[in-house]
This record gives C-alpha cells, sequence and structure tokens, in this order.
C-alpha cells in the first residue's frame, strides 16, 4: 500500500499548498503595495507592521450576512464562486515542485489540462455577472468573456512554443529539457504568455471587467461575505497558478544554481514568489487600460509576437535537429 | 461488463441528458451551462477511452471557447433571468425528426461497420504522440484540407465583416457607419 500512501500525502500536499499560498501572496499584496504607494491602513493590525490584516479581513468576511439579490438566478448566482476556484486547485495538481515525481499527476499532456481547466475558471466570473441580475455585473461578466476570448489565443500560442522547444507536453517533461539558453530563446514567448495570464486573472492593468470607477464591482457587485472572499480568493490563486505555469514552462522550474534535486521545491517557490512580486508591482504601477487598448494589444501584439515565437522555435528546433 | 463501460454509460448518460436539457430548458442562459455540462461530460468519455489529448483539447476549445463566445453573444442581445415564454420554435417535430434521423443513421452505420467487434482499450493509445503520429503521418492529406477549409472561412468571415473592402455592402450608407 505505499503506492496509495504516497498518492494520499501528495494530494495533502496541494491542497495545503492551495490553502496556504494564496494567503501568502493577498499577505504580500497587502504589504507590497502598502510600501509602495503610503498606505498606512494595512500596516496597523496585530502592532507588528499589521501581520494580522489578513486575519482580520477573513474574519470580517466570514462575519457578513449572505446576502442573494431578489431578482437573481439562485442556483447560478450560488454555485459561480465555486466554479471559478475550484479549477486552479486542478491545475495545481500537475504543477511539478521537484524532480524525480515530485508533481500529484503527472499527466501526458499536463499542458493542455492546465490551460484547459483554467479557462474553465472564467466560466465562474461570467456566470456571476449573469446570475446577479444588475446591469453593472452583466457588464462585468460581458468584458470578461470578451477578454478571455481575445487573450487565450496568444496564451496557448505562447504555451505550444515551450512545449514546441521541449517537445513534450508534460509539464514535468519540460523542465526536464529545460536549458539556460530557453531564457533568451523563449523570452518573447514568456513575456506574452504572463501578459496574456494576467489579463485573463483580470489583474490591474487589464481590470476593464471589475473596473470599480465605472461599474462598481463588475460580477462581483452583488456578493458579500464569503462567497465574495471566495472570489478574492480564487484571484490569488490565479496568480499562484500562473506564476507556477511561468516558471515550469518558461524559467526552468525547479532548476537553480545549485543541489536542484535536493532543493528543487525552494527554488520553484523562489521563482514563483518573485513573479507573484511582479505581478503586485504591475498592479500598483500601471494604469487600468480602455477596452479598445485591451483589444489592440491582444490582437495586434500579442498575437503576431507569439506567432513569430512559434516560427522562431520551429526553425530552431529544424536548424538544430 | 467492466468498469470501464460502465464509467462510458454513465457519462454518456449525463451528456444526452445535458444536451437535451440543452433544448427544453426554458431559460436562455441555463441551456449554454448545460452545454457546458454535456461537453464536459463528452471530454469523460475521451478521457475513459485512453485519447486524453482529444479530451483536454475538447474542454479547452468547446468549453473554454465556444461556450464563452455562446454566452457573450446572449449577454450582448438579451439574458433574461428566469423564463422565457418565446423560446418554442414551432419547428420543433422537424428538428426532433432530423435529430432521431441522424442518430438513427449513425448507430445504424456504426452497428453494420463494426458490428459486434472488440477493440481492447490500452493506455496510452490515445495520446498526443500517438495522435500527432497518425495525423502528420497517415492522415495528412485530409488534414490539410480541411486546413484549407478553414482558412477559406476565416477568409469569409473577414470578409463579410469588413466593410470596407469589396462588395456591394461597402458602398451601402448604412453597413459603412455600422463597420469600424
Amino acid at each position: 500500500m505505499p503506492d496509495l500512501l504516497v498518492i494520499v500525502l501528495k494530494l495533502l500536499a496541494v491542497a495545503a499548498g492551495f490553502a496556504v499560498l494564496p494567503l501568502l501572496i493577498g499577505q504580500a499584496e497587502h504589504k507590497v503595495m502598502a510600501h509602495m504607494q503610503g498606505r498606512l491602513g494595512p500596516m496597523y493590525a496585530g502592532a507588528f507592521h499589521g501581520w494580522a490584516q489578513l486575519v482580520a479581513d477573513g474574519v470580517k468576511f466570514a462575519q457578513k450576512e449572505d446576502v442573494v439579490p431578489a431578482a437573481a438566478d439562485r442556483r447560478i448566482f450560488k454555485l459561480a464562486p465555486g466554479v471559478a476556484l475550484v479549477p486552479y486547485l486542478l491545475v495545481l495538481l500537475v504543477v511539478p515542485v521537484g524532480p524525480h515525481g515530485q508533481v500529484a499527476l503527472d499527466l501526458g499532456p499536463g499542458l493542455f489540462f492546465a490551460l484547459a481547466v483554467m479557462g474553465v475558471g472564467v466560466i465562474g466570473a461570467i456566470m456571476a455577472g449573469w446570475s446577479s441580475a444588475n446591469k453593472y455585473a452583466l457588464l462585468g461578466g460581458m468584458r470578461v468573456a470578451a477578454q478571455l476570448m481575445s487573450y487565450e489565443l496568444p496564451m496557448v500560442f505562447a504555451a505550444s512554443s515551450a512545449a514546441m522547444a521541449a517537445g513534450t507536453l508534460s509539464l514535468s517533461g519540460i523542465v526536464e529539457e529545460w536549458h539556460w539558453w530557453w531564457l533568451p530563446w523563449q523570452a518573447v514567448g514568456a513575456a506574452v504568455f504572463f501578459v496574456a495570464g494576467l489579463a485573463e486573472l483580470r489583474r490591474p492593468p487589464f481590470d476593464m471587467p471589475v473596473a470599480d470607477s465605472e461599474i462598481i464591482f463588475g460580477p462581483y457587485t452583488e456578493y458579500g461575505g464569503l462567497r465574495f472572499a471566495f472570489f478574492l480568493l480564487a484571484e490569488y490563486a490565479g496568480i499562484l497558478v500562473l506564476c507556477a505555469l511561468t516558471t515550469v514552462l518558461f524559467l526552468g522550474g525547479w532548476r537553480g544554481p545549485f543541489l536542484d534535486t535536493e532543493l528543487g521545491w525552494l527554488w520553484t517557490l523562489v521563482k514563483v514568489f518573485a513573479l507573484a512580486f511582479v505581478v503586485i508591482w504591475v498592479r500598483v504601477s500601471y494604469p487600468r487600460m480602455r477596452e479598445d487598448q485591451l483589444q489592440r494589444l491582444a490582437w495586434a501584439w500579442l498575437v503576431p509576437l507569439s506567432l513569430a515565437q512559434l516560427a522562431l522555435t520551429g526553425a530552431v528546433r529544424v536548424l538544430a535537429a | 461488463m467492466t468498469g470501464q463501460d460502465l464509467v462510458l454509460l454513465l457519462l454518456g448518460a449525463v451528456a444526452v441528458g445535458a444536451g437535451v436539457l440543452v433544448v427544453t430548458t426554458r431559460q436562455l442562459v441555463h441551456a449554454a451551462l448545460w452545454l457546458v455540462v454535456s461537453l464536459g461530460a463528452l471530454a469523460g468519455s475521451y478521457l475513459v477511452l485512453t485519447a486524453e489529448f482529444v479530451a483536454w483539447v475538447q474542454v479547452l476549445i468547446y468549453v473554454g471557447a465556444v461556450v464563452v463566445l455562446l454566452l457573450f453573444g446572449i449577454m450582448l442581445t438579451r439574458a433574461p433571468i428566469g423564463a422565457s415564454a418565446d423560446l418554442d420554435s414551432g419547428n420543433r417535430w422537424a428538428a426532433l425528426a432530423v435529430a432521431l434521423g441522424t442518430a438513427a443513421v449513425l448507430v445504424t452505420v456504426t452497428v453494420m461497420g463494426f458490428g459486434s467487434a472488440r477493440k481492447p482499450v490500452e493506455a496510452g493509445g490515445g495520446s498526443a504522440e500517438a495522435l500527432g503520429a497518425s495525423v502528420f503521418r497517415t492522415w495528412v492529406l485530409p488534414f490539410e484540407v480541411l486546413s484549407v477549409l478553414l482558412l477559406a472561412a476565416l477568409v469569409g468571415a473577414i470578409v463579410l465583416s469588413r466593410t470596407d473592402v469589396g462588395g456591394r455592402a461597402g458602398r451601402d450608407g448604412r453597413a459603412g457607419e455600422e463597420g469600424g
């Protein structure tokens, strides 16, 4: 029965990672934003450096009343936060954190699994936007859908470039094949993947769907309490998944300067959190893009760039073979 | 009957049931969401048959892109919450006849073609490697013909949506205002 034990332990590790890491990213966002923008609010709770801010937020969310608008489609409204959150948990199953099978589920087409399941998460936001029976929520839901449709294509192209370079669709296989010279070779693909992923997560500067100054909070306008907290958690879990996938596909995953085998998980975590820091940094330093700028960036820049990266990857593979 | 057969049957039942709900529900957006369930069950069936690559591409393209496009279209035009009275089409009996006829033809062809022939399902039979090898070696000509068909559809879509190039629509004043 040792096999069964290993599987159970791996699943527990993934569940623990899913419970802890997004909260760490949330805490980091509080602190980094507070420092970068001189915000004093999150620096008081629990005395030292406001360490208890996240705990206080959690308590606040749990205390709030669970309200469902009278005109809403109750079933879909209640289902939406789950549909938004669960796919990110599933993606974590296939992300390798270290060499020699340190992954919960080593799928052959793991890359396509990750991309497909991430796409399902967006349906949660669309469901929330429609079922709230609120015109701002509906507008937000439509913007989510429009954004997904334009950014899914460059994201899949950029990810395919990494798969082509490695000659496999398995995420562990891609890290196995990775060499340092992938960094310049796949640089464009990495940038396109990361930017398109930010847009798919609706993180600033791509937060048109939740633009608070125009449409309140987009699809999440009518949500409160724990259901709203689930959407926030889905956002942080999304950051975790995006950074983990970028790390695995383009930054060499568990490869580091020394002790790859023993410290692989540490290198993965370091890279993931460095990328998460960039995600937060971008949020505090870039203004929101307008809808037409969003669409132009996707179709006029990211799609051609990702196609050029695919052509380059293919040419180098053929010439090197 | 093995466990695999049972799971396949159950997934098939879910796919067909959700498909029936897509056309019988009186709520427009629920129809699109039932389609997600139906397509998801279909992807599950592919998984049981070890065609894992096809399964995940099915989720990526149909659930992640096609249904999102459908939802976007519904929300852009009208997406009432609650039942709509005017969803029933006068053609529904004709549609039912066509659906049953298609199903009968497909079942008959499959039964006549394969009968009770059995092929063992082996792990890795539908992997990306096996699929890629057969598409780009054995079936490369149909694949290329299909890609030309898709290219023609793409060009057609561009011609239809651009009113500033060619065609009578471009010279028509109103169509020109709507474009852009």
